[in-house]
């Protein structure tokens, strides 16, 4: 750390009775990338709330070029050069690139907008950032990777000197997080420093000079660029000796417990997919975000049907679902990948949301069978280890993780035959992610063939038994666990992009 | 419960109020009651399954106008033509409840915006009446043959109209279908986040269609009270902005526009206390002019409190 850019000391804050922070300092230079890490709950978004003036600290003093200053609002933060890249992007996509970019600071002419400066100036920083895009774009054509950049350089040509990115690979393919990673880099040779929060530890080992640690609302301790390991990182978390995703793997069993044969989603009409899945086993499904992974589990779970094709379960007659309660029927379930917009329904108890697939089944002449989900509820809490006060709670008050035990316990109670994993643990923290793992290692155990597919390669290689591949709509390649590495599973997910497979 | 609670509150209130300030404490006066009850029947019912609509997340503009076309398409059938009531009468509820397949088709089939597809309903059926009618007020007045049946829903029994036991009977049976059913489940699911109902595996279109079609057979209830109370149906004015009224009462009564809340009683609570907001109107002499701005300023302060309420709750919890 050459020259301290911002510091913060001693920071503590309380919601009522509940301690968010107890005290944290931190310290960020010139030109450095700090990744700040901690499980959900840890005080991460709190911490950084505080720099953004939206919560103001109880306690403790923030610094910029070792000044006291005080933020009370997105504008002080802006004025000392602090800018937020949010999980959730802040942009408006009925306007074009430069409208976004000077949002709100527009050059104007005699009091009118004064577009040719805009896109002129805009075009100045997108093109710094190495991307390809002109500022008169509409934003909505762009992709999920360049709207972030957007944002990007919107932050740099506000004059930020650190740049807050929470989350920001969460939904982002795995080629376009190098890309993402490699502008970081650029941007710290350029003078810019950069507050990396993410889940996803080897990003972290890739760009980091430093990582800070939050445990519980404290600091929980520091790594330096050399001692920044996995083991490391993961102990800091969660403060115990984690055992890292180790599975037990079982030999894939070839029996073709599901077979799927020749479907075609909506979105890749020209494209078919085959596979199949043994009793118990795991197959990942890897591939590159809008490779066509979810279109395939939308299609087989009924909610965006597909367009033709069959699947088969343990020697069932042959069916294409063309609505979910089909495929319910036919012990087919998905746990999809946006669980706050699909998967819950956030405003209802733990209990109304476990029970709302199995109601009809439960129901007696038509009445809801109050006494029978309260107990399927009570049960379903208790052996997937809902952590809630009672299954009265809010779904939406939950952790992530827990969000997802209640998305999984609705269809554990109807028997399934195959399950469907969209992005299982994403924003979930480490300790709950292995919680997961070993939940769908107890269904594969069971019989169940389940589907999981993830874009997180160390999931994908750690968790599977076996590996199908897609690019593009179709399926470029299955792996065994054996076979798997990550420069295979990259290699035949740009299949597509780069050689001309026939 | 603390919704309907907060307006059963304001209710009494609003009752003591009219009793102690009315004239000679005429608010609670055998024949005031009588005609509160009776209004509240026809009022309540269709704005139940205005309610039902709403907890769907949608909304229906045209029930005044369905009431319109079924008046003046009833007293066509029983006057003009002189049909059998029992006919004349299921013609014009089976008109009512395929307007309301018609609207659901066009909703979750079509997907298109329920405030639109009403409001074109709200236009079209009202010219339809009209046209229909040639703009003639259609009258039940020389009444043969039917006189039994207009008596019937004009009548009471145990003094206490039919159109309040009316609405008790359909009450009871919303309240099972919403608060017991799975119907009921499906529905606030649907209405609350329709993707996580679809993918919980419940066929969300037919559900909410099926809100509609409620509302029709709902409709065509009130209509025929209200035709036989009128006693004659002035194509372009009878049944006028009534679904305002019912819209009214189920927001009262704890109904979300965003869809996934609200209750029966909170609903029946609401249209009591809209009927007697207008009844008090009319007792304590205050000019029949100011009848709307009242209503307007009462659902606002009603729908503010609950609004100051809630956005206080979060803040308790906190401290708890």
């Amino acid at each position: 750390m050459a020259n301290t850019l911002l510091r913060v000391e001693n920071i503590g804050k309380r919601f009522g009775g509940v301690i968010a922070l107890k005290g944290v300092s931190f310290a960020i230079g010139e030109a450095e990338i700090v990744a700040l890490i901690g499980e959900n709950g840890a005080g991460k978004s709190t911490l950084m709330k505080t720099l953004g003036g939206v919560h103001q600290p109880d306690t403790g003093q923030i610094y910029v070029d070792e000044k006291p200053v005080k933020i009370t609002n997105a504008r002080d933060a802006m004025a000392n050069g602090i800018a937020f890249i949010h999980q959730e992007l802040n942009v408006l996509d009925n306007l074009d690139v430069g409208a976004n970019i000077y949002l709100g600071r527009e050059p104007k002419t005699l009091g009118i907008i004064n577009s040719s400066e805009i896109y002129r100036q805009a075009q100045v920083y997108l093109d710094r950032l190495g991307l390809k895009v002109n500022a008169r774009t509409q934003l909505a054509e762009l992709s999920i990777a360049e709207q972030q950049m957007v944002e990007i350089a919107k932050a740099l040509s506000q004059n930020a000197r650190v740049i807050i990115m929470d989350e920001p690979t969460s939904s982002l393919t795995l080629k376009e997080t190098e890309r993402l990673l490699s502008v970081c880099k650029e941007l710290r040779g350029e003078g810019v420093s950069i507050i990396y929060i993410s889940h996803r530890l080897s990003e972290i080992i890739e760009i980091a000079d430093r990582v800070v640690a939050l445990r519980d609302g404290a600091n929980a301790g520091d790594l330096t660029r050399e001692q920044i390991t996995h083991d490391a990182m993961v102990n800091l978390m969660v403060g115990r000796e984690l055992a890292r995703f180790k599975l037990p793997h079982h030999t894939a069993i070839l029996d073709r417990f599901v077979t799927v044969k020749n479907l075609r989603t909506q979105r890749y009409p020209d494209q078919t997919v085959s596979f199949d899945i043994g009793r118990g086993e795991i197959l990942g499904f890897a591939g590159l975000v809008g490779a066509g992974r979810s279109e395939v589990a939308q299609a087989l779970f009924g909610v965006e049907p597909g367009l033709e094709g069959a699947m088969e379960i343990g020697g069932s007659e042959s069916f294409l679902a063309h609505t979910a309660a089909q495929a319910i029927a036919h012990g087919v379930f998905l746990v999809p990948e946006d669980r706050r917009k699909t998967g819950l329904l956030l405003d209802w108890s733990i209990r109304d949301n476990i029970s709302l697939p199995a109601l009809r089944r439960d129901a007696n002449k038509g009445f809801v069978n109050r006494t029978r989900e309260k107990q399927i509820a009570d049960e379903q809490k208790i052996s997937l280890q809902i952590k809630a006060p009672n299954v009265e709670a809010r779904a939406g008050n939950l952790s992530g993780g827990n969000q997802q035990k209640v998305v999984l316990a609705k269809w554990l109670s109807l028997n399934p035959r195959m399950m469907i994993f969209d992005e299982p643990t994403r924003g979930i923290d480490v300790g709950a992610k292995a919680e997961i793992y070993r939940l769908m290692r107890e269904l594969a155990d069971r019989g169940v063939a389940v589907m999981m597919i993830s874009s997180d390669m160390e999931e994908v290689l750690g968790v599977s038994d076996r590996i199908a591949v897609m690019c593009e709509g179709s399926l470029t390649g299955f792996l065994t666990r054996a076979e798997a590495t990550e420069q295979r599973v990259m290699n035949l997910a740009v299949a597509r992009a780069h050689e001309a497979v026939a | 419960m603390k919704k309907e609670l907060g307006i059963f509150v304001l209710l009494v209130v609003l009752c003591a109020l009219g009793w102690a300030l009315s004239p000679e404490h005429s608010f609670l006066s055998q024949a005031n009651v009588y005609n509160l009850l009776y209004q509240v029947g026809m009022f309540g019912i269709f704005s139940l399954g205005m309610g039902l609509v709403i907890i769907t997340g949608g909304i229906d503009l045209s029930v005044g106008s369905v009431m319109a076309l079924q008046g003046v398409v009833l007293g066509m059938m029983l006057n003009d033509k002189g049909w059998p009531w029992p006919i004349a009468v299921a013609l014009s509820i089976l008109l009512c409840i395929a307007l309301g397949a018609f609207n659901g088709f066009l909703i979750t089939r079509v997907k298109m915006q329920p405030f639109i597809v009403t409001l074109c309903g709200l236009l079209f059926y009202r010219g339809v009446a009209r046209f229909v009618s040639n703009d003639e007020t259609k009258g039940f007045g020389e009444a043969t043959g039917f006189l039994g049946v207009a008596n019937f829903f004009k009548g009471k029994f145990l003094g206490v109209p039919t159109a309040f036991w009316l609405l008790i009977i359909v009450a009871a049976l919303m309240w099972v279908l919403l608060h017991r059913s799975i119907f009921g489940r499906y529905l606030y699911a649907a209405g609350r986040n329709e993707d996580a109902a679809r993918y919980s595996g419940i066929g969300t279109r037919g559900i909410i269609s099926s809100a509609y079609i409620v509302l029709g057979f709902l409709t065509a209830i009130s209509g025929i009270l209200f035709a036989f109370y009128t006693n004659s149906v002035s194509p372009s004015g009878h049944a006028n902005s009534y679904e305002l009224y019912g819209v009214a009462a189920a927001v009262l009564g704890g109904c979300s526009l965003r869809g996934g809340e609200g209750s029966v009683l909170g609903i029946i609570f609401g249209a009591f206390l809209l009927q007697i907001l207008q009844n008090l109107v009319n007792l304590l002499g205050i000019p029949s002019s100011l009848n709307f701005a009242v209503m307007g300023a009462v659902i606002l302060l009603g729908v503010l409190a609950d609004q100051l309420i809630k956005n206080r709750t979060p803040r308790v919890k906190a401290a708890a």
